[in-house]
């Protein structure tokens, strides 16, 4: 242990000025990266995991600035480094990756010019560099590197994009890579790829890696050892399987449990939560900054600070009972639940809305595109149905039809409680439109932000069931509560508040008018996972309450595991799987929900096979011929219906009892293939 | 990017001819006997017969703005009532004139604000920001005509730095004489823009130096100052380009004005003389040509854009 660390952070503080005020976010964190190692750090938004990836690179915001301890690269403190020096670093040791690929390469150069600069800076001619440039976008596995040289950012996909970044960054050859959420936003199947990439080629070049991110299933996947920020402090610290397995500060105890993970279900298990949210930037503590929103606090824990205490080997946590850790007590709703749930069994009533023939075609760009081809499906009363695929999928569209956001082509039918109802919204009567509500992914812009919260959920109230102006007031307030949105913040505008209360907030107004159908896109899918698992405790007992039906839209495999009842699998508009949540995740799998399945890196550490998905998705304007999956489907090949594949589209065919799939091997030969 | 080019000709061509149409029926709805005013109280009726007759005013309004049409787009101008010459004779010199002050207006004001701009955004926060953005709407708060005055008393008069008058007297007339002269009414001018093209320029900037992109290329190892050479400037100034554009109607205005006061016998002055005499003629081809110089400067910064804007490029040459 005597080698020199790639990077050493030392007592290192950190703090913002705003409004005049320096307003601490880093305190005292430590840690070092050996050669070759990748670290991981985790923890809820806005503890500080950004600010330490960026002061690794000695790049803070204008109003950011290290107050105390160093940082060490290679055994020199950067801290002190003058500009010049920080950017010799940066162009022959230290690169970064961040969230948002596509906005990370400058819209107007060609991607090839922006690859070729990295090496331009180290004294290579242009032509040289160009060259070099395709080399290097042949490492990330790119298939036509040529091509792609010549365009420009827009024109590439997202993960096409991130590798061109990845490309970017290890084109100097560095000794440290900084991975800030490098496949947030990306879907599924595209993360797993570029997570596959990283992991070879670090096994390549054994570069050191910091890697930030809030799944904790990648950062299990992807890291020797792990760091737990909370409030800006290093909690916990260990290797990972040491720190997944035996969580020894009550946060991370907390934060593991609130995930869906797997094989949990709504019917059977209540999600945890963590009380309370994460202090504000800058709070002062005397105690443990965890005190607020710990259920084993004791008095000691507000008076004075824990230090760092070994749990086993290198395994660390900054915590006075850190071997009750794992005896914390679940969160009190939970024991509620527990009576409760023994009474009122989970059941489906009979069938609410149907669904027919939809389909819509787009015009783009004097193309025809048929992004909905013929989706039947159903919903019963209390019943959650899931709706997963790839972005392009169609599952906002599906959404969209149905509520009559957008008309159907000719022939779609979408009724309710038998009734055919008008193809659009502004077609459909008060009661209809009060029927069917969403609830989208992002609170801010959904919720007028002029308005008061009350404002906002007594306006729909008004609109829907016509109350009086006191009534719906009245009633507001009464669905605020039952969201659990605190009577004081009533008359608070939505900036006020935390995403978490924005979207309860949102929630409380899609049932404004006593629905009986909620559409959830992707409703979670911006927030933290212990604000997560309080919205999908309220969405559950919601259910159980009104019997109300969800349609639920989530690229969050387990999210949708844990909430449905029922899961439609989507592949370029159509659905190629369609039955129970236990069917559709157990198998027999149609191979592209098996594809699909296997690139969710598991976040129980258990190694899936991952099944690839070859090419990219095909554009809806122009679909393959034959089953639209067959020039990446991963059973095609050496299944014996290759020809079929390829010529005849399968029809939706009942396999099993309630258990659809569109495909042409017979169930049991899947099965067989699959075992 | 053909297509699209012709597409915003045809739209622009389009324009024109609505201001025509529009111009037309104004001018000859107007309330007044346009004979009687010219030919004034002691005309006989023959007179005023003969008056319309010359001028067309006789037939039908249709035909009329038929005939008006045919002949602009034959280049023919018209007569113009007070000087009864053609309107051409009078209007294409003063155009000379101040396409000459209107380009010596641009070179100064262009640069110098987008420098301004760029120093502004690069420097955010601190006092040359202040003193750029803040002096630069108080001054575009004063309209031109009082900025022409106060700089003729100021810097002409009792300095004696720059000439008075926009124009040189006869026999002196060399490029640089003439451009040396029309400094002062280009900084009236310059005063009264800077501020929003300056200001727009420094957005542009300060959102660059924000961006993603930004941020890649100093982790990349550039340093700060290459980084804005080869990053940011490109990206910051597609918006401004489009803004200056959107000026040239200010511009036009503005130089109006500062003719005026500057004595100066361009575009301006004549209008203002038609306007002062009713010479509807004179005025018509004014405003037509007033709409295609602003279409045209719209159409070449819609091109312009587009050409730098590998998105919009795209898409247009789909
Ligand atoms: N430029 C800034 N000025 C003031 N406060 C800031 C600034 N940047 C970040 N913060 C605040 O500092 C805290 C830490 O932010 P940081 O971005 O490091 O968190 P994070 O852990 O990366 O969060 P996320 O998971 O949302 O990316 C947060 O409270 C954030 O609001
Ligand atoms: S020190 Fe106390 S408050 Fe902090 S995490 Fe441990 S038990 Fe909870
Ligand atoms: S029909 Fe063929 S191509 Fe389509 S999913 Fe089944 S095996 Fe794959
Ligand atoms: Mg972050």
């Amino acid at each position: 242990m005597s080698e020199t660390p790639t990077l050493e952070l030392r007592n290192l503080e950190v703090a913002y000025t705003v409004r005049g005020i320096d307003r601490q976010v880093l305190r005292d964190v430590s840690f070092s990266i050996a050669p070759g190692e990748a670290y991981g750090f985790v923890g809820e938004s806005g503890c500080g995991k950004s600010t330490a990836a960026f002061a690794a690179m000695r790049y803070l915001p204008r109003n950011g600035k290290i107050t105390g301890g160093s940082i060490l690269f290679e055994g020199n403190n950067i801290v002190d480094m003058s500009d010049g020096q920080v950017s010799d670093l940066r162009r022959s040791a230290i690169s970064m990756v961040y969230q948002n690929p596509a906005t990370a390469l400058n819209p107007t150069i060609r991607v090839g010019d922006q690859v070729a600069e990295v090496f331009q800076l180290n004294g290579v001619s242009k032509s040289d560099a160009l060259a070099m440039a395709e080399q290097a976008l042949t490492r990330v596995q790119i298939a036509d590197p040529i091509q792609v040289l010549r365009r420009y950012a827009h024109q590439l996909s997202g993960g096409m994009a991130q590798r061109v970044v990845i490309a970017m960054a290890l084109a100097s050859n560095p000794r440290l890579l900084v991975m800030d959420e490098p496949t947030t936003g990306l879907d599924a199947t595209v993360e797993a790829e570029v997570l596959d990439l990283v992991r070879e080629l670090r096994r390549d070049t054994g570069t050191a890696v910091l890697f930030i991110s809030h799944n904790l299933g990648v950062i299990r996947h992807m890291c020797d050892r792990v760091g737990v920020l909370y409030a800006g402090a290093l909690v916990e610290q260990g290797a990972t399987a040491d720190l997944f397995n035996n969580p020894s500060h009550p946060y991370t105890v907390g934060l593991l449990r609130c995930i869906p993970r797997g094989g949990l279900h709504k019917s059977t298990d209540r999600l945890d939560t963590i009380p309370g949210t994460p202090p504000a930037l800058g709070t002062k503590f005397d105690g443990c900054v965890f005190a607020a929103r710990c259920a084993l606090a004791e008095d000691k824990c507000q008076s004075s600070q824990p230090q760092m205490v070994t749990i086993k080997g290198n395994h660390v946590a900054r915590c006075f009972l850190s071997d009750k850790a794992s005896s914390l007590p679940r969160s009190a709703e939970q024991i509620e639940f527990a009576s409760q749930s023994a009474t009122t069994a989970h059941e489906v009533g009979e069938t609410l809305l149907n669904v027919s023939h939809l389909s819509k075609v787009f015009t783009q760009d004097g193309h025809q595109v048929r992004v909905i081809n013929d989706v039947s499906l159903t919903l019963g009363v209390g019943e959650t149905l899931g709706l997963v695929g790839e972005s392009g999928s169609g599952k906002t569209t599906i959404a969209k039809l149905v509520l009559g956001l957008t008309a159907p082509e000719e022939g779609g039918v979408v009724s309710l409680d038998g009734k055919g109802l008008a193809k659009t919204l502004n077609r459909r009567d008060v009661h209809d439109v009060g029927a069917m509500q969403i609830v989208f992914q992002n609170p801010d812009q959904a919720l007028n932000r002029r308005h008061s919260v009350t404002r906002i959920v007594g306006r729909a109230v008004e609109r829907l069931r016509s109350f009086s102006v006191s009534e719906s007031i009245d009633r507001a307030h009464e669905l605020l509560s039952g969201m659990r949105v605190e009577a004081t913040l009533h008359s608070a505008r939505p900036v006020q508040l935390s995403g978490g209360l924005k979207q309860r907030v949102a929630i409380s107004r899609a049932f404004a008018g006593a629905p009986q159908i909620v559409v959830c896109d992707e409703p979670t899918s911006a927030l933290d996972v212990s604000v997560q698992a309080a919205i999908l405790n309220l969405l559950v007992d919601l259910q159980k309450q009104d019997k109300t039906s969800f349609i639920f839209i989530s690229h969050d495999l387990g999210v949708v595991r844990y909430i449905s009842d029922r899961i439609a699998v989507l592949y370029l508009g159509r659905v190629v799987e369609f039955g129970s949540s236990q069917r559709v995740f157990n198998g027999p799998f149609h191979p592209y929900t098996e594809a699909l399945l296997s690139s969710v890196p598991n976040f129980d550490g258990s190694i899936r096979k991952r099944i690839p998905l070859t090419g990219v998705v095909p554009s809806p304007s122009n679909p393959p011929s034959g089953c639209v999956l067959n020039p990446r489907c991963p059973r095609k090949a050496g299944s014996g219906y290759e020809t079929l594949c390829e010529t005849e589209e399968p029809n939706l065919t009942e396999v099993e009892p309630g258990h659809f799939m569109r495909c042409h091997i017979p169930v049991a030969k899947l099965k067989q293939l699959q075992s | 990017m053909k297509q699209y080019i012709l597409k915003r000709l045809g739209l622009s061509v389009i324009t024109v001819f609505l201001v025509a149409v529009i111009v037309f029926f104004l001018t000859h709805i107007l309330p007044g006997n346009v004979a009687r005013q010219y030919l004034g109280r002691g005309a006989t009726e023959e007179d005023l017969v003969e008056f319309r007759r010359v001028f067309g005013l006789d037939k039908p309004l249709l035909s009329q703005l038929f005939i008006w049409i045919k002949d602009l787009l034959q280049g023919d101008l018209g007569t113009s009532m007070q000087y009864r010459g053609p309107v051409a004779d009078l209007l294409l010199p003063a155009i000379g004139y101040s396409s000459k002050l209107a380009g010596v207006a641009f070179f100064l004001i262009v640069p110098i604000s987008i420098f301004g701009g760029v120093i502004a955004a690069m420097n955010r926060g601190k006092k040359i920001d202040r003193v750029i953005t803040v002096g630069g709407l108080s001054a575009a708060v004063i309209p031109e005509f009082v900025w022409a005055i106060v700089l003729v008393l100021t810097v002409g008069v009792t300095f004696q730095i720059f000439p008075v008058t926009a124009f040189p007297e006869e026999g002196n007339r060399g490029v640089l004489n003439q451009i040396w002269h029309l400094i002062l009414p280009s900084i009236s001018l310059l005063l009264v823009l800077f501020g929003y093209i300056a200001r727009i320029a420094r957005a542009g900037v300060i959102e660059a130096l924000e961006s993603d992109y930004m941020r890649t290329a100093v982790l990349k190892g550039l340093s700060r100052k290459k980084a804005v050479t080869k990053h940011v400037l490109r990206n910051a100034l597609l918006p401004t380009i489009a803004v200056i554009a959107s000026q040239v109607p200010y511009l036009i205005g503005g130089l109006i004005a500062v003719e005026i006061v500057f004595n100066y016998p361009g575009f301006g002055t004549i209008l203002k003389g038609a306007v002062d005499a009713r010479d509807y003629a004179v005025l018509q081809s004014g405003v037509i040509i007033s709409s295609l110089v602003i279409v045209g400067f719209q159409l070449i910064a819609d091109i312009l854009f587009a050409l730098l804007n590998p998105r919009i490029r795209q898409k247009v040459s789909e």
